[in-house]
C-alpha cells in the first residue's frame, strides 16, 4: 500500500464516497426512466372479473406512462375497506389512491386531495356530474374524490315478470321496454298502485321482498321512497324536519301499511335475504342491482329467464332511484398526485368506463348520464334487456337518490348507517309504537348526530 | 436470595477504580427491571397506549379537530338507543355469563365422574365449540337461525309447530344471540371447572363421608369453598369477554330488529367506524370500563380475602 500511495484510511474514505454517490444518485436515475410508483387500493369487485378489468386498464396506463402502478384490491366483506381508510387516515400513510364508499369522501374531506381539475375536463367532455356524486364528493366548493365507475351501482325495482303480471296485472315488460322508449301504464306505476300490487302477490305467496333492518338495501330503498314523498328528515342546513314536514307523517302511514303484505321477518332482513327470497322464487319483487339477476343466471336459469329491472314506483314528489356510488380519492399526503390525478381521468373516460360497466356484466354505472347508452345494457340476458332499464335514462323521468340528502354529509352518514328511517317504520309496524312516539325518537337521534 | 447468591454478591462488590455504569447494572434492582423491561413494554404498546389514545379519542369532536372534553359523553347520556344499549349489554352479559357458568359446572362434575380412559374423548369432543373460530361457527348458526330458511324452524315444522322468527323478534333475537355465546363460551367454564375439582383432595370427601354428608352438603360445603377462587376468577373473565362480544352481534343481527340487539362493541362500532364519528365510538366503547372495574374490583376483593384465610 505504501508503495502505491494509497493509506487504508484513504481507501476507506474513497469507497465511502463511492458508494454514498451511488447510493444518493439511484433515485434519480430510476426517476429517469419511469414516472415513479402509483398505489392504489380499489374496491374489490364482486364480480371477479371486475378486478381484472381494473388490473388491466392500471397496466395499460402505467406502461404507456412509464409509472409502476401497484394495484390493490380491498374488500368490503367485514367492513375492511372502511378499517383500511381509518388506519391510513390516522397513519398518514398508505396507498396514493383509494376507492371510497359512499360517505367516506366527506368523511375525510381534509385529507383527501382537491380535483376539481380533473372533474372539470372530464365535465367538459362528458357533461354535469349526477347530483348525488356531487352531493356526496364536493365539500366546500372543491371536489374531494371523484364519482367512480367501479361498483357504483343503483338499486331499481328488480321483479318476476310473470308473477306481477300474473297476480297483479302489471305488464313491467310493456311499461318499460328494451328501448328508449316508456309503454302503457307508466304514468300508473307510482306508491299507490305498488301498495296494491304488493297486496295481491303477499295473498298468491310470492311477496315483495323488501327488508327493513339496518343494512344497506333496506336503508336506501326507504331513502327513495321517503324522496318520494317529499318527506327529509333533516334539511341541507342540518334542521332537523321529522316533525314539522307533513310529509314524513305521510310516508310513515304508507309505510306501516306495506309492512302488512311484507314477510314477517323482513326487520331481520341484511343485503342477502332479499336476493334469496328472489332467486328462490318465494318474492316477486325487490329493489336490488342486477347482481341478483346474475346469481340467479347461474343458481336458478328458469328464474332469471323471467327477471326485468325498471324503475321505482313514483310519490307526489317525483320519481327517485337509490343510488350508491365508490369514489376515487387521492390522499393529500400521496407523492405521486400529478400521476394519481391522471390516472383517474383515464379510468373516468367513457371508453375505460365502458370497459368497467361491460366487463361487470352492466352493475357499474358512470357517473356521467350521457354514460347511460352503454351496449352491454341491450344485450345482457337472457332475457335480452333484463337490464336495459337499469340504469337512470331520460325517458325514465328518474332521479337518482341517497337516503338523508340534502342533509349535510356529516349528519346524514349517521341516519344513514344507524338506519332512522328503517327504525322508524319498525317501530310503529313491529314495536307497536304510535307514529308520534316514532317521529319524537327520530327527532332526537337526529339531533344528537348534529352534536359534538 | 440464598446465602450463596449473597456472597456471590460480595465477590462480585465493586473493586477500587471499577466505574459507576458497572455498579449500577450489577444492581439486583436494575437486573430485575431489565429482565420486566420486554413484558413493560408490551404492556405500554398494546395496553396502556390505546387505552390513553381511545380516552384521548373520546374528547375529541366529530371531525377531531377539537376537544369537546366530556361532550361524547354528555351525548351519549341524551341518547335513548345509547340506553338501550347499556341496558341490553348487562341482560345479556349477566344471562349469559350465568347461563355458562351453571352449564360448565355441570358439565365438568359429568366429566368428572367418568373414567379417565373415556373422559379424554368426551373433553375433546365438548371444547370443540370453544375452539372453532367464533366468526365462522356464528356463521354456521346465522345459517340455523336465517330469518326465511332456518334449519331449526324446519325440524319444527315436523312437528306441527309454527316458525319462530329467530332473528325477526326482538325476544327470539336476544335469546339466540344468548344461546349461542353460551354455545360458545360454556367448554370454557367446563375445562376451567374440571381442573378445580381434579385438585380438590380426596381426603375432604372421605371426611365429609365420615360425618354423613349428603351429595348436595358435600357440593355446598367441599366442592364449592375448594372452587370458588377458579370459580370467581372464571366468571370475571368471562364477565370482561362477553361485555366486550362482537362478531356474535355482528354476525346474527348487526344490532337489529330496532337496534334491540346491539351490545358495547357493536354499537361502539356502528357508531365509529360505520358512522365516521370516531370520538363518539370511542366514548361508547369506554362506558364498559368503569363497569368492568366495578365487577373486576369485587370479584379479586373476594379472591385476597379468600386467600387470607385459607393461609
Amino acid at each position: 500500500m505504501a508503495g502505491n500511495g494509497m493509506t487504508r484510511r484513504t481507501t476507506l474514505r474513497s469507497g465511502a464516497g463511492v458508494i454514498a454517490a451511488g447510493v444518493l444518485s439511484a433515485p434519480m436515475v430510476h426517476a429517469q426512466g419511469t414516472g415513479g410508483t402509483l398505489r392504489c387500493g380499489f374496491w374489490d369487485h364482486w364480480v371477479p372479473v371486475g378486478n381484472d378489468v381494473m388490473r388491466r386498464l392500471c397496466a395499460e396506463w402505467g406502461q404507456r406512462n412509464r409509472v409502476d402502478v401497484q394495484v390493490d384490491f380491498i374488500t368490503s366483506v367485514g367492513n375492511q375497506n372502511l378499517l383500511t381508510i381509518a388506519a391510513q387516515a390516522q397513519s398518514r400513510s398508505g396507498h396514493d389512491i383509494l376507492s371510497f364508499p359512499t360517505w367516506e369522501p366527506a368523511a375525510h374531506a381534509r385529507l383527501l386531495e382537491p380535483v376539481d381539475d380533473v372533474i372539470g375536463r372530464l365535465v367538459a367532455k362528458y357533461g354535469p356530474v349526477n347530483p348525488i356524486g356531487e352531493y356526496l364528493a364536493k365539500r366546500d366548493g372543491k371536489w374531494v374524490a371523484i364519482p367512480a365507475v367501479s361498483g357504483s351501482q343503483q338499486k331499481p325495482s328488480l321483479a318476476r315478470f310473470d308473477l306481477l303480471k300474473q297476480h297483479a296485472g302489471i305488464d313491467v315488460q310493456a311499461m318499460y321496454p328494451a328501448a328508449n322508449q316508456t309503454g302503457p301504464g307508466v304514468d300508473q306505476w307510482n306508491w299507490d298502485n305498488f301498495l296494491i300490487a304488493a297486496e295481491k302477490c303477499a295473498q298468491a305467496q310470492v311477496p315483495f321482498g323488501l327488508p327493513l333492518g339496518s343494512f344497506s338495501d333496506a336503508v336506501d330503498w326507504v331513502g327513495s321512497m321517503f324522496r318520494s314523498f317529499g318527506a327529509t328528515l333533516v334539511d341541507e342546513r342540518g334542521n332537523v324536519t321529522v316533525r314539522s314536514n307533513p310529509a314524513v307523517r305521510q310516508v310513515l302511514e304508507y309505510a306501516v301499511r306495506l309492512c302488512r303484505f311484507l314477510p314477517n321477518d323482513v326487520y331481520a332482513w341484511d343485503d342477502a335475504s332479499n336476493n334469496r327470497a328472489l332467486i328462490s322464487g318465494r318474492s316477486a319483487l325487490i329493489f336490488n342491482p342486477p347482481s341478483t339477476w346474475a346469481v340467479a343466471r347461474r343458481d336458478a336459469p328458469a328464474v332469471a329467464e323471467k327477471c326485468w329491472t325498471f324503475p321505482m314506483p313514483a310519490g307526489p314528489q317525483g320519481r327517485f332511484t337509490p343510488y350508491l356510488p365508490y369514489f376515487w380519492g387521492i390522499w393529500s399526503f400521496s407523492r405521486a398526485k400529478p400521476a394519481a390525478k391522471a390516472l383517474l381521468e383515464f379510468l373516468s373516460e367513457r371508453e375505460q368506463a365502458e370497459a368497467q360497466t361491460t366487463t361487470s356484466s352492466g352493475y357499474d354505472i358512470p357517473p356521467f348520464n350521457t354514460m347511460t347508452d352503454f351496449k352491454i345494457w341491450e344485450t345482457e340476458g337472457p332475457p335480452t334487456g333484463v337490464v336495459f332499464n337499469y340504469p337512470v335514462k331520460p325517458h325514465h323521468h328518474a332521479q337518482q337518490n341517497i337516503a338523508f340528502a340534502p342533509a349535510p354529509a356529516e349528519i346524514a352518514v349517521q341516519g344513514y348507517n344507524q338506519a332512522v328511517n328503517t327504525k322508524m317504520i319498525a317501530r310503529v309496524a313491529q314495536g307497536g309504537e304510535t307514529i308520534d312516539q316514532a317521529l319524537n325518537w327520530a327527532e332526537r337521534e337526529l339531533r344528537n348526530f348534529a352534536r359534538g | 436470595m440464598s446465602a450463596d447468591t449473597l456472597s456471590v454478591d460480595t465477590r462480585l462488590a465493586p473493586q477500587p477504580g471499577t466505574g459507576s455504569l458497572r455498579r449500577f447494572t450489577r444492581r439486583r434492582s436494575t437486573i430485575a427491571f431489565l429482565m420486566t423491561l420486554p413484558l413493560l413494554l408490551v404492556i405500554v404498546c398494546l395496553v396502556a397506549y390505546p387505552a390513553a389514545y381511545g380516552v384521548y379519542l373520546s374528547t375529541l369532536n366529530r371531525t377531531m379537530e377539537r376537544s369537546i372534553g366530556l361532550g361524547n359523553f354528555e351525548i351519549l347520556f341524551d341518547t335513548d338507543t345509547f340506553w338501550n344499549v347499556v341496558w341490553q349489554s348487562c341482560i345479556f352479559a349477566i344471562t349469559a355469563v350465568i347461563a355458562k357458568a351453571l352449564i360448565g359446572f355441570w358439565l365438568a362434575h359429568m366429566l368428572h365422574h367418568i373414567p379417565t380412559k373415556g373422559q379424554r374423548k368426551w373433553r375433546g369432543m365438548l371444547l370443540v365449540p370453544w375452539v372453532i373460530p367464533p366468526a365462522l361457527s356464528t356463521l354456521g348458526w346465522w345459517w340455523m337461525y336465517d330469518p326465511s330458511y332456518s334449519s331449526i324452524n324446519y325440524l319444527i315444522s315436523i312437528v306441527g309447530a309454527p316458525p319462530v322468527p329467530w332473528l325477526g323478534e326482538p325476544i327470539w333475537a336476544r335469546a339466540a344471540i344468548i344461546i349461542v355465546n353460551v354455545w360458545v363460551g360454556a367448554p370454557f367454564f367446563m375445562i376451567m371447572y374440571l381442573a378445580a375439582l381434579k385438585s380438590v383432595p380426596e381426603q375432604l370427601y372421605e371426611a365429609a363421608a365420615i360425618d354423613g354428608a349428603t351429595g348436595f352438603q358435600r357440593l355446598r360445603y367441599v366442592t364449592v369453598p375448594m372452587m370458588a377462587n377458579i370459580i370467581s376468577i372464571t366468571v370475571l373473565f368471562s364477565l370482561i369477554v362477553t361485555f366486550a362480544n362482537y362478531d356474535i352481534v355482528r354476525v346474527l343481527t348487526n344490532g337489529g330488529p330496532r337496534d334491540l340487539t346491539h351490545v358495547f362493541a357493536s354499537y361502539a362500532f356502528q357508531v365509529g367506524i360505520l358512522s365516521g364519528n370516531i370520538p363518539r365510538g370511542a366514548a361508547v366503547s369506554l362506558f364498559m370500563l368503569p363497569i368492568l372495574a366495578v365487577c373486576a374490583f369485587f370479584v379479586l376483593r373476594g379472591v385476597t380475602r379468600r386467600n387470607k384465610e385459607q393461609m
